[in-house]
């Protein structure tokens, strides 16, 4: 694989060309999941529990099925029982009888809105009428909620047979914590002794909901010859394939999935919840299955990410050197384990090069939805609690955020917490484009505060496959696995189109179902640009190969002497002889007598991503009165390697970013005394609006990535990262106070101000 | 020899602790099979879960992976998708 | 339970259904006209997905009863390109990468449509309050929000 080009060399990457399925989704036309339609579908729904925890006494659904209509009711029972095996899946370690259990309760349901049973009917009104009919006896149990409270001796235990690991000696008693893991370099003890400065906190992070627009959407048929096929929106079919094949125990090549367009993801999609169901639905009722998710359905049993707990502790001397970083993380999985507590942990000082650092992380379960990622999985609670006390440090020290930050950059060479040594990266050009852009030196007016952080996220790699085909009039078919939530349509017919030489137009992007392209891990983790545009890139350059083999032939003369330049093969020099260019369009038209059709597809499993660094500027005014904050301007840089389309590299920004300043401000599921979310829908689960922001300039630094043939590095994840703290230190500017706890929505922060006019008033 | 590093603490439970060891492994494939004799339980733990950094590079499949022994070796968690 | 019979037009043509009588009109255009351009975010009239323009005003289709439908006139996002030729709103949308999932599109296209008929030079201020009933968890907003200020200009004869 080869760096193609320096910058000035390129025509299409860099340019901002119209998207390749802009127009159907403009129109309406685009299929999303709930779209889809198989002739003669019927409709699936769920019972869910009422309970946040609750022995499943008995289910009796002979009611249900007697209602005219109905044509199959499911439970536990009718799924295989899958034992206890785990394996690390694209997005996360996953273990497959809790993936089981989570998209079915059996035994006992573990959080509010868990799946118990379900019911396939002809109509919706029939399906409803259908789940008031089934009967289940709980036996409820106590429950808990709250991640420090699962951690207590004597907290109601979710699973009997969790015991924590990474504790020596073994366990003996099942805990609510499945985890315990600790990252140390250095000698934390003797860096705070060689500290002038410390500061400690703790604070809190609420569970927050990737909130993708889209709820969930499938159409499953289970055919009586025992070959599926399954519409969904999904970030992966491929993914989709691999859990249905394991939870029903069908061979993978009797599985067939289609992606429908999907209507956002953040991580969120990286599961099956439906799915599963459908198909299972489907065998029994002799029918495609319909199943869409209620928004209520989707708060209350798929993926938020993880609520946080974590103490923190920073020393530096005087003169802005930190000598050591403590902190102890507290990370909620949900009703099963898997909260990401290694990334957080690995992320929460990434940014700085520092000889001593102890991290030191739990996963805790309780009777919440089992957790799903969601953008940098980890990284952002971590790195609210890392920035904030940064942020306190140079208030402290009385030293200008941004150069502490400098002086303690990790840069090529730096030592992380967890062990690797930083290569090529991008911090220091992040915070020296921050520093110098006019946003930081503004002026501040009353109640407002300016407030800065930064942010790291690995990017990954991984399995993918690409392939280019030319048509017979030369223009070109870009296939690939990778489901395009934002864009990346657009960002792999650029790549073919640079590699070939010819206008973008000509370039038309497909992504087929899942028998029809190679293997291609779920678009996430700020993956498809590097890993599948390494694949599609790749195929393109074999086909440029070919064509200028072809070209030979056609001119009779040696492949070597065929160059490939604009689109055209030409002839290497002076000795090749004197023939006139061969624009693709005219090699690919002699395709059937030069070879046959021209084509090829490669698949990777790609390695080595290049790490991605972000740092915020945010301005907020605070009312003090109403404890309202408002963002008043809002700038993030970051090092995006090189941008392929620069408009939907801004568009990713832009977004994580107004998602973390949703966390920030606004966003967190609230449980009432039983156990039950009491705000399970948009009017009180608020994300961000329109008039809640204002515009959010994205600045592109592009320290290239040398491992991917253009420069990239993952975008996607880590504009999430540095906003909750960007925010928190903007309020902390314009008010004076610390913020410990996320969301700082109105009542806290007025909460605060009253309390810091009290004496010594309590948190 | 390479020497390898185990970051954090994810396999005390097989290593008891210790945390770097001289292999005589050149490529993470025979690595594997080192640390499942040495550690039992430890290979298939790294194969499953862990990523092997190479100089900086995070290889999180990668049977071919090279360890030199001048290079630093550091197994870390895999990395997930967001 | 009978069917109540609804005549009604759509994108300027006459169109007519059979709906129950609790069915939105959000599932009647989706499911019974096959007009599944208008997404369902939420049904509960808190993320504008469903945004259709009846008799000229912004409605979230998800509330309204199909059998509220007789006798009116219905623009839904399919009905807002002339044949094969975009909207300038639509074209916008596309030029300035106002989307990235495209799921809130159609409603915001819809909304947009709604505000530019009402109020074609709106300000920042007032395309952010007017758009604040469509969730895009996306884009951030930033892109939609100039794409809307170029549509205007260009609808204007700018
Ligand atoms: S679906 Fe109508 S407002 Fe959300
Ligand atoms: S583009 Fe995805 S919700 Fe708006």
């Amino acid at each position: 694989m080869t760096f193609i080009g320096n910058k000035s060399d390129l025509r299409v990457v860099g340019t901002r060309p119209v998207r390749p399925d802009g127009v159907d989704k403009v129109t309406g036309r685009a299929v999303f999941g709930a779209d889809a339609i198989m002739s003669g579908q019927i409709t699936g729904k769920v019972l869910r529990s009422p309970h946040a925890h609750a022995r499943i006494v008995s289910i009796d659904a002979s009611k249900a099925l007697k209602l005219a209509g109905v044509k199959a009711v499911i439970t536990a029972a009718d799924l295989p029982n899958i034992a206890s095996e785990e394996a690390f899946v694209g997005e996360g370690p996953m273990n497959f009888r809790d993936l089981s259990l989570n998209c079915m309760a059996r035994g006992k349901a573990l959080y509010e809105g868990h799946a118990v049973a379900a019911v396939a009917a002809m109509t919706d009104a029939i399906a409803d009428a259908a789940l008031a009919l089934i009967d289940v006896k709980y036996e409820v149990l106590p429950h808990v909620i709250d991640v420090e409270e699962a951690m207590a001796p004597g907290a109601p235990i979710l699973h009997d047979d969790l015991f924590t690991a990474g504790e020596t000696p073994k366990p003996t008693k099942p805990s609510n914590v499945a985890k315990k893991v600790r990252f140390t370099i250095g000698d934390v003890e003797a860096g705070f002794k060689a500290a002038d400065v410390i500061i400690e906190r703790r604070y809190t992070t609420a569970p927050v909901h990737q909130a993708y627009i889209e709820p969930h959407a499938c159409v499953a048929a289970w055919a009586a010859d025992g070959q599926c096929t399954v519409i969904s929106s999904s970030q992966g079919h491929f993914m989709i394939r691999s859990y249905c094949a394991k939870l029903l125990g069908i061979e993978i090549s009797n599985i067939r999935v289609v992606p429908a367009e999907i209507g956002g993801g953040f991580g969120g999609k990286t599961l099956v919840y439906l799915e599963p169901l459908a198909l299972a639905l489907s065998k029994k009722a002799g029918r495609p299955v319909k199943m869409v998710m209620t928004r209520e359905d989707v708060f209350r049993a798929t993926g938020p990410t993880s609520g946080a707990a974590i103490e923190m502790k920073v020393g530096a001397t005087k003169d802005g050197k930190i000598t050591a970083a403590q902190a102890v993380m507290k990370y909620q999985a949900g009703a099963f384990p898997g909260s990401p507590i290694n990334p957080g942990l690995m992320c929460a000082f990434a940014m700085y090069d520092l000889a001593n650092v102890d991290v030191l992380g739990y996963d805790v379960v309780s009777n919440r939805p089992k957790v799903a990622a969601y953008r940098a999985p980890g990284a952002p609670m971590a790195s609210f609690a890392a920035e904030s006390t940064i942020d306190d440090l140079a208030l402290k020290l009385g030293m200008d955020p941004i150069e502490l930050r400098m002086k303690n950059a990790a840069k090529q060479g730096s030592k992380t917490a967890y062990g690797v040594t930083h290569g090529v990266i991008g911090y220091e050009e992040v915070l020296q484009a921050a520093k110098a852009h006019p946003h930081w030196s503004a002026p501040l007016g009353k109640n407002q505060g300016r407030g800065f952080a930064t942010g790291f996220w690995f990017n990954i790699g991984g399995e993918s496959t690409g392939a280019v085909f030319v048509n017979e009039d030369g223009t070109v078919n870009v296939v690939s696995g990778s489901p395009d939530i934002g864009g990346s349509r657009a960002s792999m017919v650029m790549m073919a189109a640079e590699v070939l030489g010819i206008d973008v137009e000509k370039c038309r992007a497909v992504i087929p179902d899942t028998s029809s392209v190679g293997f291609t891990n779920v678009t996430g983790g700020s993956r498809v640009t590097y890993a599948t545009g390494m694949a599609v890139t790749q195929a393109a350059q074999a086909v440029v190969e070919d064509l200028k083999k072809r070209a030979a032939m056609i001119w009779d003369i040696s492949p070597e002497a065929v160059e490939w330049k604009d689109g055209e093969a030409v002839p290497a020099g002076a000795n090749a002889g004197g023939f006139d260019p061969l624009p693709l369009a005219a090699i690919a038209m002699k395709s059937a007598k030069t070879g046959g059709p021209i084509g090829s597809e490669v698949s990777v499993n790609a390695q080595g991503a290049g790490p991605g660094f972000g740092a915020h500027i945010c301005d907020i005014e605070v009312d003090p009165e109403t404890g309202h904050a408002t963002i008043l301007r809002y700038t993030a840089v970051q090092d995006v390697g090189r941008a392929i389309h620069p408009g939907y590299v801004e568009g990713q920004i832009q977004g994580g970013a107004a998602q973390g300043i949703g966390w920030a401000l606004n966003e967190e599921y609230i449980y009432n005394k039983k156990g039950l979310m009491d705000n399970a829908g948009f009017l009180d689960y608020r994300i961000p609006v329109a008039s809640d922001l204002p515009m959010i300039e994205a600045v592109m630094v592009e320290v290239p990535n040398t491992r991917h043939p253009f420069g990239v590095r993952g975008v996607g994840e880590v504009p999430i990262v540095p906003p909750m703290a960007a925010v928190g230190n903007a309020i902390r500017g314009a008010i004076g106070i610390r913020m410990e706890h996320l969301p700082m929505s109105p009542p806290r922060i007025r909460a605060a101000i009253d309390g810091a006019k009290m004496p010594k008033a309590a948190e | 020899m390479a020497k390898v590093v185990i970051s954090g603490s994810s396999c005390h439970e097989f290593t008891h602790g210790e945390t770097e060891f001289e292999v005589a492994a050149t490529t993470f494939r025979r690595l594997i099979p080192e640390l499942e004799a040495r550690f039992p339980g430890l290979g298939t733990h790294v194969e499953e879960y862990m990523a092997v950094a190479i100089d900086g590079v995070i290889f999180q499949d990668a049977y071919d992976a090279q360890l030199k022994p001048e290079s630093e070796i550091v197994l870390i968690p895999k990395i997930g998708a967001g | 339970m009978s069917k109540i019979h609804v005549t009604t037009t759509v994108n300027g043509e006459p169109a007519e259904f059979l709906c129950e009588p609790q069915e939105s009109l959000l599932d009647a255009l989706r499911n019974t006209l096959n007009l599944t351009g208008s997404k369902e975010g939420c049904g509960s009239g808190d993320c504008g997905a469903c945004s259709v323009i009846v008799d000229g005003r912004l409605v979230c289709s998800c509330l309204m009863l199909a059998a509220e439908a007789g006798g009116v006139s219905i623009t839904t996002i399919e009905g807002i390109a002339q044949g094969d030729k975009l909207h300038p709103i639509q074209q916008k949308y596309l030029e300035h990468a106002a989307l990235q999932c495209g799921f809130c599109t159609p409603g915001f296209i819809v909304a947009t449509k709604a505000l530019l008929d009402s109020n074609p030079n709106p300000t920042e201020t007032e395309i952010r309050y007017w758009l604040a009933g469509n969730l895009c968890r996306c884009t951030g907003y930033d892109k939609i929000v100039r794409a809307v200020q170029d549509a205007a200009s260009e609808m204007r004869g700018g």
